[in-house]
């Protein structure tokens, strides 16, 4: 790891006293909150963080959790354990509360922050290895070694042929299905964007995400919504537990009687950024839930889907796991 | 939001020295530069780290990870590196009583924290912790690599409350590897101290709770 300088900041204030922009591989300062992917990358020598500022005494007004008529609101800085286990959070927000628990391990999800969840950054072993010079996402058009590479994991949604990285977060795919804001404080002030906006797109793979220079996520917001309870985040993996998915979606619906009045679906482990599939979510309006209307409306999420190899399986393991888990939404008492 | 107002004036700066090092431009392998900083003296953090009750002060570079620090600076190598990559969960321990690994964590960012290690556990006359005690008498383990982190681990899990089933037990243990593939034996030591630690509040049965 190389050398760096270490702060730590009381107050979003002095977080951004160093207002560079934090989203390319090579910026020069970076937040430290959970440390599970950043201190992971500095090790690796993919991130080199000249300075390292600590924001975990943001905690003490950045991480609760509150349950209202409004909706959710979670603190950026919360603990994903912390969330994961939250009665309410469970009850009136299933989606949310299943991603954060079948995410990573309980030490990890300890340690963890919201904020630092959706921002971590792809395992594709390529990035994660600087020993292979080709990698757009480290080294501005340097190539991608994974395209005619080992491929298996990456994402077949979003790609471009400058980089097919998979997003390989599971709460901010829960997020994008139930119309999440994020909460952002920075030198210019508060504002709130779409978690749809906070991921920028495989154009530009150095560019991770749309914060500005010193914002700090200081919280998600998640609007009630009559299909919030009858939502579920269903994880495709190689391995039971403490494994990324390979494909997953979370399903929101709103019933009347068999009939769907609205449907929200995201889509996880198969894309290049938290993905939406809108179409998919307008085929179902109408409808009654069954085995083929969720198989149609797969097939429209999957729309466009381009593999590279190895994760060609994904474009019909993706239409699956839509179907189940939209079976398994429609079956769900609340 | 009324949150996002400011909210004063303070900062610790708590690395004078280090800040030198950000002077320094990050160029070479990260062998060499990672060598120079070890060498100049401007380039450690005088750090205090509470392990097991003691006040332990050492004076280490700003990029130690808590589990080196435990292992190389304070003679406390019951804590195992197994990947130092947060994936294999050898390096657990507590931290304000909750499980962490400690190969993620910077030593410098934990100071003021409460620490325990598998060293912090047995009681001061020599008596082990129910956890301890249940490994022994349930065989959980073979090469005992993975057994401090999945002892550590294993009482988190009963003072959570994740400790109810069989398949509670192994989803909540899933965070700890074991090469030597003791899983069965784990789960059964886990439901052995389950009671025992529940029967004993405010003895280091309960050592590792908020
Ligand atoms: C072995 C392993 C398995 C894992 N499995 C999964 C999994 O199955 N599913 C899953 O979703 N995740 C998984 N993860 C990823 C893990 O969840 C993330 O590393 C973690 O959530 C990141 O949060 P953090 O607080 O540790 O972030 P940090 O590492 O501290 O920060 C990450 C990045 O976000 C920035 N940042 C952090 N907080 C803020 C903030 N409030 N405002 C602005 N910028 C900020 C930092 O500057 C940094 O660039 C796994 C990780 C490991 C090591
Ligand atoms: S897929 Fe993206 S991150 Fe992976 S090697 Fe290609 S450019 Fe780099
Ligand atoms: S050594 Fe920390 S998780 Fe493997
Ligand atoms: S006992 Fe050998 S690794 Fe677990």
């Amino acid at each position: 790891m190389r050398p760096f300088a270490y702060d730590r900041a009381e107050t979003t204030a002095l977080a951004a006293r160093h207002p560079t922009a934090q989203g390319q591989t090579d910026a020069k300062v970076q937040f430290l909150a959970g440390g599970t992917t950043l201190l992971d990358l500095m090790k690796l020598d993919v991130l080199r963080p000249e300075r390292v500022v600590d924001i975990t005494p943001l905690k003490a007004r950045h991480s609760g959790i509150e349950v209202g008529p409004d909706g959710l609101r979670l603190g950026g800085l919360a603990a994903m354990a912390a969330v994961a286990d939250h009665p309410a959070v469970k009850r009136d927000y299933p989606a949310i509360a299943e991603a954060l628990q079948l995410a990573a391990s309980p030490q990890l999800r300890n340690m963890a922050t919201l904020g630092g969840n959706v921002l971590q950054r792809t395992r594709c072993p390529y990035y994660r290895d600087p020993s292979w010079a080709a990698c757009n996402k480290r080294t501005p058009g340097s190539g991608c070694a994974a395209i005619g590479g080992f491929n298996r994991q990456h994402a077949v949604l979003g790609v471009s042929e400058r980089c097919i990285a998979q997003y390989p977060g599971d709460f901010a795919v829960a997020l994008a299905a139930l119309d999440a804001e994020v909460e952002l404080v920075g030198p210019g002030g508060a504002r709130r964007i779409s978690i749809l906006d906070l991921h920028t797109g495989s154009d530009r793979p150095h560019i991770e995400h749309s914060l500005r220079p010193g914002e700090v996520i200081v919280g998600f917001r998640v609007p009630a919504a009559p299909w919030a309870r009858r939502s579920t985040y269903l994880k495709i993996r190689d391995r039971q537990s403490y494994e990324f998915a390979i494909a997953s979606a979370a399903v929101a619906l709103d019933l009347d009687g068999g009939v769907v009045r609205h449907a929200r679906i995201g889509l996880g482990g198969m894309a290049y950024k938290p993905w939406r599939a809108k179409a998919a979510e307008a085929a179902l309006v109408g409808k009654p839930l069954t085995e083929d209307t969720a198989t149609a409306a797969a097939r429209l999420a999957l729309e466009g889907a381009v593999g590279h190899g190895h994760n060609d399986y994904k474009v019909e393991l993706g239409r699956r796991t839509v179907v189940r888990a939209l079976l398994a939404a429609s079956a769900t008492e609340v | 939001m009324d949150r996002t107002q400011p909210e004063g004036p303070s900062r610790r700066h708590v690395i004078g020295a280090a800040a030198g090092i950000a002077a320094v431009p990050a160029v070479g392998s990260a062998a060499e530069t990672g060598r120079a900083a070890q060498s100049d003296a401007s380039g450690k953090v005088d750090m205090t780290l509470t392990v097991n009750g003691q006040a332990r002060r050492a004076m280490l570079d700003v990029r130690t990870s808590l589990l080196d620090a435990l292992r190389e600076h304070l003679d406390l190598t019951g804590s195992k590196k197994g990947c130092d990559q947060g994936q294999c969960g050898a390096c657990t321990v507590h931290v304000d009583g909750e499980r962490v690994l400690s190969c993620l964590i910077l030593a410098v960012s934990v100071q003021g924290r409460r620490i325990t290690t598998i060293e912090g556990l047995a009681e001061a006359g020599g008596r082990l912790h129910p956890m301890q005690q249940a490994f022994i008498d349930q065989d959980g383990f073979q090469c005992g690599y993975c057994t401090p982190g999945q002892i550590l681990s294993a009482i988190a899990c009963v003072n959570e409350g994740h400790a109810g089933s069989d398949d509670e037990i192994r989803e909540y243990m899933s965070g700890n590897l074991c090469r030597c593939a003791a899983y069965p034996k784990i789960v059964a030591a886990i439901k052995q101290a389950r009671p025992q630690m529940a029967v004993s509040p405010g003895t280091p049965a309960k050592v590792g709770q908020v």
